[in-house]
């Protein structure tokens, strides 16, 4: 068991996903400190890759400027240990299986526990497939996180009773981005998620505002929001750190309302 | 030779999101379900014959045999069936599968167009609805193939994201499957995908070489020597393969696009210049850089612009009972015209690499041996674009 679970430790977690390197590494490193020092208790670092299937447009277009600005792999480990001399909070990656399998699931899973990483997310590695890095996570002490969707079911059980860290709650059906309403009955995911494990969940996919960050709150245990920031980054680019800080304290205030 | 969760050796597997996982469970009980009940295969034969044109020709190509004064050459004419390629075969297999499965609605990528054109003539048939994903890029590359599909009342949707092409249609076409999966199946066109896909799709097509078998015993009295035809995921080729993997002494030969050459970043040449990898829902080789990014791939041909390769394919490859060669735009080019010319048919551009190492490798062979490539489409659409390729601006 990781690190993580003290972002769940005192109240409802306010979870923030920044794509590293948009619009370049420095701004991000800025953006993550801000996010942190302004109530976030976890932050989810996406390393890009090129051809993102379970974005929506608003993060694709982040994955394109990450990427056409230079960053690397190993540009973004050494940015995490930057990080890491003053960011405390929980830090997972979340990317996509090729980048992991390329890099070497050894190499790239032994440099996430070296550096400070304490999970990894990757929404196209199922239940079915985990077996292809969950045993590097383990022997590293890296939590593979478990998404559950709308669509799980039947299979709520399956996933949760083997989920670590904590587990990421697919909002609504479709691709990330923001969203008007949310019509899924979460309530009823999250209790058959609980019935099968004490591990945490979060709700993310289509949450913007401090209401809807309140309401998901309010039924599981914390919020996810990754879009409505990388919106921000793409407004103001160089500038964005303030006003990510800014959004980032709204938004734990209507998680601590919940 | 699918094995559990859809490996072929090391490659396959189901890369997906969870939102998706139900769908594919659901759309592999089905299969197993009506692959063989006699009257989902009694309906699929009567589509394919009646409506579809089954059996399609195995043509003895004389005098290209002549011309290149080595192995006896036959073209497996998939270019006559209806909506002119082999991607029909696939469609009226999964638009019926889809239909017993109470989807109303379809969804597909398409490169070339020969796929989304077929979807989009399944759904007009059976009265679903249809949508068909195409990179931006390749809807200029194949005007005609868009106006087809929109004539047969599907609605084309031009994709903008990466590099414009299939592979961003295919991505475009996972993420609107993500946001709709009640009344929507997603009709994949080729064997590539997440487990099912790469086993359904194979098996509808290996109609192909059951039938190239069939008509080469009568013939000929004997089965060939090599089989050929082109890959991109490789559908046509699988089929043009599958009956014939077990008899060890036909030599297998897929066909890839090199673009400008496989010594150059203008290529799609997965097996020459790819590596393991996951993407779009399997482990297979793909064209990607160090870090895993995937590569921005290039061939002159629509359908081929892929950046990997169905995993059954990347199999026989490691067990080395297929082999997988290289064309290059100009070599395929000149085999268009030379089919054209030598034959009187136009082949499609992607068929037109098959040709092009079949010039190659039928004057070193003797006389008594004996070459089937298999004409995937029909080259009509490519026409604008060859013209264009020579230096000559025609409007279609």
């Amino acid at each position: 068991m990781s690190n993580i679970k003290k972002a769940f430790e005192n109240n409802k977690a306010f979870i923030a996903f920044i794509t590293c390197g948009d619009p370049d590494l420095e701004t991000t490193a800025r953006v993550v400190r801000a996010a942190a020092e302004n109530g976030a208790d976890l932050i989810e670092l996406g390393i890009p890759f090129s051809d993102p299937t379970a974005e929506g447009p608003v993060i694709q277009g982040a994955n394109l400027r990450a990427l056409t600005g230079g960053v690397t792999t190993d540009k973004i480990f050494d940015l995490v240990k930057e990080l890491r001399k003053d960011v405390t909070i929980p830090m997972v990656f979340m990317t996509y299986a090729n980048v992991v399998y390329s890099y070497g699931a050894e190499r790239f899973i032994s440099a996430c526990s070296k550096i400070g990483i304490d999970g990894i997310i990757l929404p196209d590695l199922p239940f079915e497939e985990k077996e292809e890095f969950l045993p590097v996570c383990h022997k590293y002490g890296v939590d593979l996180i478990s998404l559950i969707a709308p669509t799980s079911e039947n299979r709520i059980a399956m996933i949760a009773k083997e989920a670590e860290g904590f587990i990421y709650v697919v909002s609504s059906l479709g691709v990330t981005g923001t969203r008007t309403s949310i019509t899924t009955d979460l309530g009823s995911i999250v209790s058959a998620i609980r019935e099968n494990t004490d591990v945490p969940c979060a709700i993310g996919f289509g949450i913007s505002t401090p209401e809807q960050a309140k309401a998901m709150a309010a039924i599981s245990d914390g919020a996810i929001v990754g879009s409505a920031i990388i919106k921000i980054i793409e407004k103001y680019g160089k500038d964005a750190p303030k006003y990510v800080g800014e959004y980032v304290s709204s938004m734990k205030q209507g998680v601590l309302a919940s | 030779m699918t094995n559990q969760n859809g490996r072929f050796g090391v490659h396959g597997g189901q890369y997906i999101p969870e939102t998706l996982m139900n769908a594919v469970i659901e759309l592999e009980e089905a299969y197993n379900k009506y692959k063989n009940d006699p009257e989902f295969n009694r309906e699929l034969t009567e589509l394919l014959n009646e409506y579809a044109g089954r059996p399609s020709r195995l043509y003895y190509a004389e005098k290209m045999t002549k011309d290149l004064g080595g192995a006896k050459i036959y073209l497996k004419r998939e270019d006559l069936n209806h909506t002119g390629s082999h991607k029909i075969n696939n469609v009226l297999g999964q638009a019926l599968l889809a239909k017993k499965m109470g989807k109303t609605r379809l969804i597909a990528e398409t490169g070339a167009g020969q796929h989304g054109v077929a979807t989009a003539t399944a759904a007009a048939l059976m009265g679903m609805e249809c949508v068909v994903f195409m990179g931006e890029e390749d809807t200029k590359r194949q005007a005609l193939n868009v106006y087809r599909m929109r004539l047969l009342g599907a609605e084309v949707i031009p994709v903008t994201t990466g590099t414009a092409t299939l592979k961003d249609a295919v991505s475009e076409a996972m993420r609107e499957w993500t946001s709709r999966i009640d009344d929507t199946h997603y009709c994949l066109g080729s064997v590539m995908g997440p487990h099912p896909f790469p086993t359904i799709v194979r098996d509808f097509q290996a109609v192909i070489s059951k039938e190239i078998k069939e008509e080469i015993l009568k013939k000929e009295g004997r089965l060939p020597d090599v089989v050929m035809a082109c890959v991109g995921g490789g559908s046509n080729a699988i089929g043009t393969f599958y009956n014939f993997i077990e008899d060890k002494d036909v030599q297998l030969i897929g066909c890839e696009a090199a673009g400008r050459g496989v010594d150059t970043f203008e290529t799609a040449a997965t097996i020459a210049t790819g590596r393991l990898g996951i993407f779009h829902g399997m482990k297979s080789y793909f064209c990607q850089d160090e870090y895993g990014q995937i590569a921005p791939v290039y061939s002159i041909s629509a359908g081929l612009d892929y950046p990997g390769i169905g995993p059954e394919h990347a199999h026989l490859h490691d067990i080395g009972r297929a082999q997988y060669v290289p064309v290059t735009d100009d070599e395929a080019v000149n085999a268009f015209e030379y089919l054209a010319k030598t034959e009187g048919i136009i082949p499609a551009i992607e068929s037109a690499h098959a040709v092009a190492h079949a010039i190659k490798l039928a004057p070193t062979m003797d006389k008594d041996k004996i070459i089937v490539i298999t004409i995937s489409g029909r080259g009509d659409k490519d026409c604008a674009a060859i013209a264009r390729y020579r230096g000559e601006d025609i409007h279609e």
